[in-house]
């Protein structure tokens, strides 16, 4: 699956495209399939996203997306030297969900 | 200046526009006529110094305003004694103004209009400068040590 | 240290309010990210993994308590309450909002700080040695040079759109502590001791050509004496070769140490010196009475006279510090204290807001007012009464800033890697934690004496691995993170660059290689031998049959 992922313009968060908008978390992000690029070019010129590309996702058991090359995962999950600075700082299953 | 509205040619000169076109500087030194010469971002414009005295304008073309080669071209044309016109063209963005115009450029052609509020702050923004450059700015040292004139301390 | 005129302020009040307006340009879709990127960069503002980085310029290393208290108020209230001690003796936020940048640089100018030039193609933050002032072996002070220097290259019009960075280092001892011909441009302070020529005049050695990233050079030695007074004249010469010259159509290769290597050292001198004579008949070059202004500010602190040299250490935990983290100082009675920030387990260079406050107040306290930053991620206090040492230690030990590890196995370099950084391939900071875990022991440590292992996440080498004794490359290999062993780097006056052993490992096998490595170091070493030299000596066979075997 492809989705897509980004900054928030004016935060920097990372975030990632939910179908309709820009969520958080990762476990909301959504197959853009082949309007990806569409996508991409109407939310960027809206200033809705800023520095946004599409990456390759995995559907994992219950099909939510998990991005295919480690970097993306560390983008969505945070650094993960610094699990308190994570999304999921009481997950302790987070971190092999990265690696 | 007015400062509303959008702009493709700012010019900070009073003569007669030139309207002679700029030919590439291979053509300038097959025409003897020719007055106004265009440098690409690649030429090595110390070729034109010899010819200087017959050349009211140089344009120099940036092809991406990241390209900074055409600030050292218009500097070295300056240090030459040019006082001719030297115009920006191609990707000129109104952060590149002030830099542009102290190396020496006195009129910009930018691709994109310019937004003319916009290039108002733009060259405003520095009260002075940390040194030389081509125009007739003061550098902060200088300031500091009006002992020291050494013949630019009128500018100031 | 130097203090802001009216000048200066105005200069940085002038960027804060053009970053100001830029940004606002940016938010409200007046620029696209192309356009306001390079703007950003000229002021330390990346878009890096997660978020917004910025990057706080200390200029030549040296801050003030009261700047320190403002790093750790923008760590507060602006990030995550910590900061980053970067290579190049810089302090970067890792969790920065783009709509907060112009109040952070505002607050930053109330007390004569900015991010000016510290990213983007520009000349940037000027290097200098972390113990300016203090050091025994100094001939003089480099660092009023190197505010000469911040100041005629701050907006440079001729060189506001370079092909790439340029990083320019000052040091004036034998000793080099900041890797000064890793530098684009190079200034060793020298003391003319020709009695035919004017003895005793200072002047420039200058090094041109140095750079780390894919295509790694050392700087090469452009020029035996420059007088100082002629260095802005120097400066635009070998920036104008640079500019004009320089290729634009790969990024790559825009580097100046990539000109130098394809015209070749002479030939590029050759044109540097024609250029210079240029410059010099403008008369454009910056005083002899302008460098005495600044040079003022730097004058040494008030040293009390009549100091015992003699350190009580009947507490066995400070003997040990005190052992390995202090340095000869140029006045009796005082030492020079490096400030670790290496923890076993920690994240190199990090330190939070509480200890960036607490050592902030022991600079007030105990060392004239004075922090550096150090191009290996630590900390000095430059000038501490030997009789106040007992003391700064216990304060620092309560905050978990008392390691003993300086030049050590685990006072390891390591870029931000994977874990921060868009750029990387691999995580670094991981890899750093796990080898200082192997090598906690402290004895292990100090029986295997200098040894500078230096992570990069990727071939942009912000970690330094071609300087390290020890170096490490992370690369992708198919989408795992794998790493490269480099060996026989240093980034010290005895300049070297490592070189790749064979084939990578992953996460746990780099670690065990390192370890093979030391160990091998230990069977061949002679007597007083460092690592490096046993390296150099025996060289590389010995060290691929352990680590390969």
């Amino acid at each position: 699956m492809k989705i897509l992922t980004g900054n928030d313009l004016k935060t920097g968060a990372v975030v990632w495209w939910d179908g309709s908008g820009w969520s958080l978390h990762v476990e909301d992000a959504t197959d853009a399939g082949e309007h990806a690029d569409m996508i991409l070019a109407t939310e960027t010129a809206a200033c809705r996203v800023n520095g946004g590309y599409a990456i390759d996702g995995v559907p994992d058991d219950h099909g939510k997306a998990r991005p295919a090359h480690i970097k993306d995962r560390i983008r969505a999950y945070g650094p993960t030297v610094r699990p308190d600075l994570s999304l999921k700082p009481a997950d302790p299953d987070a971190g092999s969900w990265v690696i | 200046m007015a400062d509303t509205g959008e702009t493709t040619l700012l010019r900070f000169r009073d003569d007669a526009v030139p309207d002679e076109p700029a030919v590439s500087l291979d053509a300038f030194f097959d025409q003897s006529n020719a007055t106004a010469v265009r440098i690409e971002a690649g030429d090595d414009v110390r070729l034109l110094l010899p010819a200087l005295d017959r050349v009211r304008l140089v344009e120099i073309d940036f092809p991406r305003f990241r390209d900074g080669r055409g600030f050292s071209s218009a500097r070295i044309l300056r240090e030459a004694g040019f006082t001719g016109e030297i115009k920006a063209t191609g990707d000129v963005l109104v952060d590149l103004l002030w830099f542009m115009r102290r190396c020496g450029f006195d009129s910009f052609a930018p691709d994109a209009p310019l937004n003319l509020a916009d290039v108002e702050i733009a060259l405003n923004h520095y009260p002075n400068v940390y040194q030389h450059a081509a125009d007739d700015a003061v550098p902060i040292w200088a300031l500091r040590h009006p002992e020291l004139n050494r013949g630019t301390a009128d500018n100031a | 240290m130097y203090q802001y005129d009216k000048y200066d302020q105005a200069m940085v009040d002038a960027r804060v309010a053009e970053f100001r307006e830029q940004t606002r340009r940016r938010i409200e879709g007046h620029l696209t990210d192309d356009q306001f990127k390079p703007l950003r960069l000229k002021n330390g503002l990346y878009l890096q993994l997660h978020a917004y980085m910025l990057r706080v310029a200390i200029p030549y290393g040296t801050v003030s308590s009261r700047q320190f208290r403002m790093l750790a108020h923008i760590a507060r209230k602006y990030d995550r309450g910590y900061g980053h001690v970067t290579t190049r003796q810089n302090m970067q936020y890792n969790w920065i909002k783009l709509e907060e940048a112009p109040d952070i640089l505002a607050d930053l100018a109330t007390v004569q700080m900015h991010a000016i030039q510290t990213s983007g193609e520009s000349i940037r933050n000027v290097s200098a040695d972390q113990y300016a002032g203090a050091a025994a072996d100094e001939i003089i002070d480099p660092r009023p040079w190197a505010e000469v220097i911040r100041q005629i290259t701050s907006f440079m019009p001729e060189f506001s759109y370079l092909p790439r960075k340029f990083k320019i280092a000052v040091i004036a001892s034998d000793e080099d502590r900041v890797a000064m011909r890793w530098h684009d441009f190079g200034i060793r302070i020298v003391k003319n001791e020709n009695p035919e020529n004017g003895a005793g005049e200072i002047g420039f050695e200058c090094y041109a050509g140095g750079g780390m990233g894919r295509t790694p050079f050392i700087a090469y030695k452009i020029r035996e004496f420059l007088p100082p007074t002629q260095i802005l004249s120097y400066l635009q010469a070998v920036l104008r070769v640079w500019n004009r010259n320089a290729r634009r159509d790969n990024i790559h290769k825009q580097r100046m140490k990539i000109l130098v290597h394809d015209l070749g050292e002479e030939e590029f001198r050759r044109q540097v010196e024609e250029e210079f004579q240029n410059f010099l008949a403008l008369g454009q070059d910056v005083p002899q009475a302008e460098y005495d202004r600044v040079a003022a500010y730097f004058a040494p602190p008030p040293f009390e006279t009549g100091l015992s040299d003699e350190i009580d250490r009947s507490d066995p935990d400070f003997a040990l510090w005190a052992d390995r983290q202090l340095v000869a100082h140029k006045a009796p009675g005082y030492a020079i204290v490096n400030i670790s920030l290496k923890p076993t387990g920690g994240i190199p260079g990090d330190m939070s807001a509480e200890q960036m406050e607490l050592v902030a107040d022991l600079a007030e306290k105990y060392s004239f007012d004075e922090v550096r930053a150090t191009h290996a991620q630590n900390l000095v206090l430059p000038h501490v009464r030997k009789a106040d040492l007992y003391a700064v230690w216990q304060a620092l030990d309560a905050a978990g800033l008392a390691g003993v590890n300086l030049d050590l196995v685990t006072d390891i370099i390591a870029c931000p890697g994977l874990d921060y950084c868009t750029l990387a391939n691999a995580r670094s900071i991981p890899v750093a934690q796990r080898i200082a875990e192997r090598f906690a022991d402290l004895d292990r440590q100090r029986d295997l004496g200098e040894l500078k292992i230096k992570i990069s996440g990727c071939i942009n080498a912000c970690g330094h691995h071609h300087a390290g004794h020890i170096g490490i490359l992370g690369v992708d290999r198919k989408g795992t993170e794998n790493y490269q062993l480099l060996l026989g780097g240093s980034g010290s006056e005895d300049v070297s660059q490592a070189k790749i052993t064979g084939p990578g490992f992953d996460e746990a096998g780099i670690v065990d290689a390192v370890e093979r490595a030391v160990d091998r170091y230990r069977e061949l070493r002679e007597p007083g031998e460092r690592f490096i030299d046993t390296y150099r000596r025996v060289g590389f066979d010995p060290f691929k049959e352990s680590i390969y075997g």
